[in-house]
């Protein structure tokens, strides 16, 4: 098990490195570098200034070394327009983006398991086929326009939620700023999460069906009903049990991506967090905080990446051997 | 019930021409003929399916729709002589002092919106569909070349595919965009480098299998040269699965582009896709305005929800295992 933590550290760590290098190439050389670092703003004599203090008039190799130095030392650039840190303006809005990618998965996983399985287990009553072909709409449905429409009827026609923002925050531990603690915080919160969450409820629901079909075809399941075990006991321990494993690797692989599509969540509701952040900077052409917000992003989906892999070598021991062979 | 109907007809067809000495009357002969058409066979199971053919018949109206917009559409929403500004942000069915009625209201310019959805249909499948072919072709050769040439070439192009796919297709959209600036041949060439992965992996996949097959063996010991076997043998025996993910593609590239064009990220402003309409029409909802955003969506919606029909189909039709 050790062994094979370490293993896939290592290769995180190999990924990471080419990662870097890839955004390195991407915005050092096909783009402009002197564009993307330096204030379009400044005269000539700064701009010369920045180019040399920046290192631009050394040959490419030695500019990445530097560039990953600074990386390393957690110096990704500063804002143009903030004239902050990048990297402490993006960890000021992640735990904004966080709360809201949790507050949506646990949306999808308190909705998508049990109607799931109500599907699994009546495939061809009226609710198993409604709960099936409104999956196929979570699929289909453009998330903006959803939320577009969430909008206009929660808080337009009805007046029941606040249509933007994250309302008022309250300090966790006395550390970080959150909203669920309050009521006006959750009334903000629940729009942005449900919307977020809708992609991940209707593939919940396709996988946790699909499993279940399958699980109760299966001997052991067979066994259990013929030992006299009560239905509630047969699907809690034999067949949730039996399904849990695929389920947990997507919640944990999906989770990544909802970090990335609250992007898109956070531009409709104004939830002010790092995609938002992301896509105002774009516009605004705030480039440090562009590389600086796909550096962290990256190493949050390989780390994502490294600890789905773990857990599911924990949960599934056929991983665990073919791995250590290997 | 879709695949019942083709194993009926694929095996009449059979049966008949095993059986010469039966006495066929010559509309059987027609028959049996036309069911062991793949071609026919394909399409007699698709439309078997009544939902996939309404799919089908709303994709087709769709893209009529796109195709025609200068002809069916109440005027040209981009001929700024044609447009009044008093006439903006009328609500549905207001009529117009010229004699004809706004049905879906008009947007904070007095573009008819009807007029603009059509028209921005156009450029929506246009961008969704030039992207997907131009990802179809990369992904093909890429795939063919790594699963033809294996060793180290294809080790290569994997790891990059598999280094691709672990992030989501919109991260890596919003990245180019970040680096490459935007524009309608900026946002086509994030489509592609976002989509080319899924073709490369699925097309290596289904060739790997293939060239086990007996026929690729034969066609090796014709000595018949590298690249009239992976183009006249491998290739078409590959294409049923690219076939369904193109579809599928399709509907994902268009709903990517909507995504970038409401995001600000996407098209520009003079050729406005759906997407853009909708985030035009995103500062009016908030004052209960709610057609300039709902009606694009609405058309956004059919479209997408009846391509991804019609791939949902056509993957049945077109998996071999389920129609023997």
């Amino acid at each position: 098990m050790l062994v094979f933590v370490i293993r896939r550290s290592l290769q995180s760590v190999v990924v990471l490195f080419a990662m870097s290098l890839l955004v390195f190439i991407g915005v050092y050389a096909i783009g402009n570098p002197i564009d993307i670092l330096i204030n379009p703003q400044a005269d000539q004599i700064d701009r010369e200034q920045a180019i040399a203090a920046l290192g631009l008039d050394k040959p490419l190799p030695e500019q990445y070394l530097s560039f990953l130095g600074g990386a390393v030392r957690g110096d990704l650039g500063r804002s143009f327009v903030h004239s902050t840190p990048a990297l402490s303006l993006i960890l000021e809005r992640m735990p904004a983006t966080l709360e809201l990618a949790m507050a949506a998965m646990l949306i999808a996983i308190i909705l998508g398991i049990p109607f799931g399985l109500w599907a699994g287990l009546r495939p061809h009553s009226f609710s198993g086929r409604t709960i099936m072909a409104g999956s196929i709409l979570g699929f289909s449905l453009p998330t903006f326009w959803v939320g577009l429409m969430l909008i206009m009827v929660f808080s337009v026609m009805l007046g029941w939620l606040p249509s933007n923002g994250r309302g008022p925050t309250t300090l966790l531990f006395g550390l970080i700023p959150v909203s669920f603690l309050s009521i006006d915080g959750l009334k903000h919160l629940v729009m942005p999460a449900t919307n977020l969450a809708l992609f991940n409820l209707a593939l919940l629901i396709r996988l946790t069906r699909s499993g279940a079909h399958e699980a109760l075809l299966q001997d052991y399941v067979k066994f259990a009903r013929a030992k006299g075990l009560k239905n509630g006991r047969v699907i809690g321990v034999h067949v949730l049990r039996n399904i849990l494993i695929p389920i947990v690797t997507v919640i944990g692989l999906q989770f990544g991506s909802l970090i990335a599509f609250a992007i898109v969540t956070e531009s409709v509701f104004a939830w002010p967090g790092m995609g938002k952040l992301l896509i105002d900077s774009i516009n605004v052409l705030d480039r440090p905080v562009i590389v600086a917000y796909l550096l962290i992003i990256v190493t949050i989906f390989i780390f994502i990446n490294l600890i789905v892999d773990v857990l599911y070598s924990a949960l599934d021991p056929r991983v665990r051997l073919t791995e250590s062979k290997g | 019930m879709t695949i019942c109907v083709g194993t009926v007809d694929s095996e009449t067809g059979d049966n008949l021409s095993t059986v010469p000495d039966t006495v066929v009357s010559a509309a059987a002969a027609r028959a049996s003929r036309r069911a062991q058409n793949p071609y026919w066979r394909v399409a007699t199971e698709f439309v078997a399916n009544p939902v996939a053919l309404f799919g089908l018949v709303l994709l087709v109206l769709v893209i009529l729709a796109a195709i025609l917009a200068p002809l069916i559409s109440p005027q040209n929403p981009y001929d700024l002589a044609q447009l009044d500004v008093m006439d903006g942000r009328l609500p549905p069915g207001a009529p117009t002092p010229s004699g004809h009625t706004y049905w879906l209201g008009t947007d904070d310019q007095g573009r008819d919106m009807l007029s603009a959805i059509f028209y921005g249909l156009r450029i929506s499948l246009s961008v969704g569909v030039a992207s997907t072919v131009l990802a179809l072709i990369i992904g093909l050769t890429m795939g063919l070349t790594a699963a033809y040439f294996g060793g180290r070439i294809e080790s290569t192009i994997m790891r990059i595919v598999d280094i691709q796919l672990s992030f989501p297709a919109i991260l890596i959209a919003l990245i180019l965009i970040a680096v490459l600036g935007q524009g309608t041949g900026k946002v086509i060439a994030a489509l592609v480098t976002v989509q080319w992965a899924y073709y490369a992996r699925t097309v290596r996949s289904a060739a790997l299998v293939e060239t086990r097959k007996e026929y690729m063996e034969a066609a090796r010991c014709l000595a018949l040269p590298p690249s009239r076997i992976v183009f006249r043998h491998l290739l078409p025996n590959c294409l049923p699965p690219m076939i369904v993910v193109a579809t599928v593609q399709v509907a994902a590239a268009i709903a990517l582009e909507a995504t970038l064009s409401f995001l600000g990220l996407g098209l520009p402003i003079t050729e406005p896709s759906l997407g853009l309409l909708i985030a035009n029409g995103y500062q009016y909802l908030l004052s209960g305005k709610y057609w300039i955003s709902f009606f694009p969506g609405i058309a956004l919606l059919v479209t997408i929800v009846s391509i991804n029909l019609v791939a949902d189909q056509l993957r049945d039709v077109l998996n071999p295992r389920l129609s023997k």
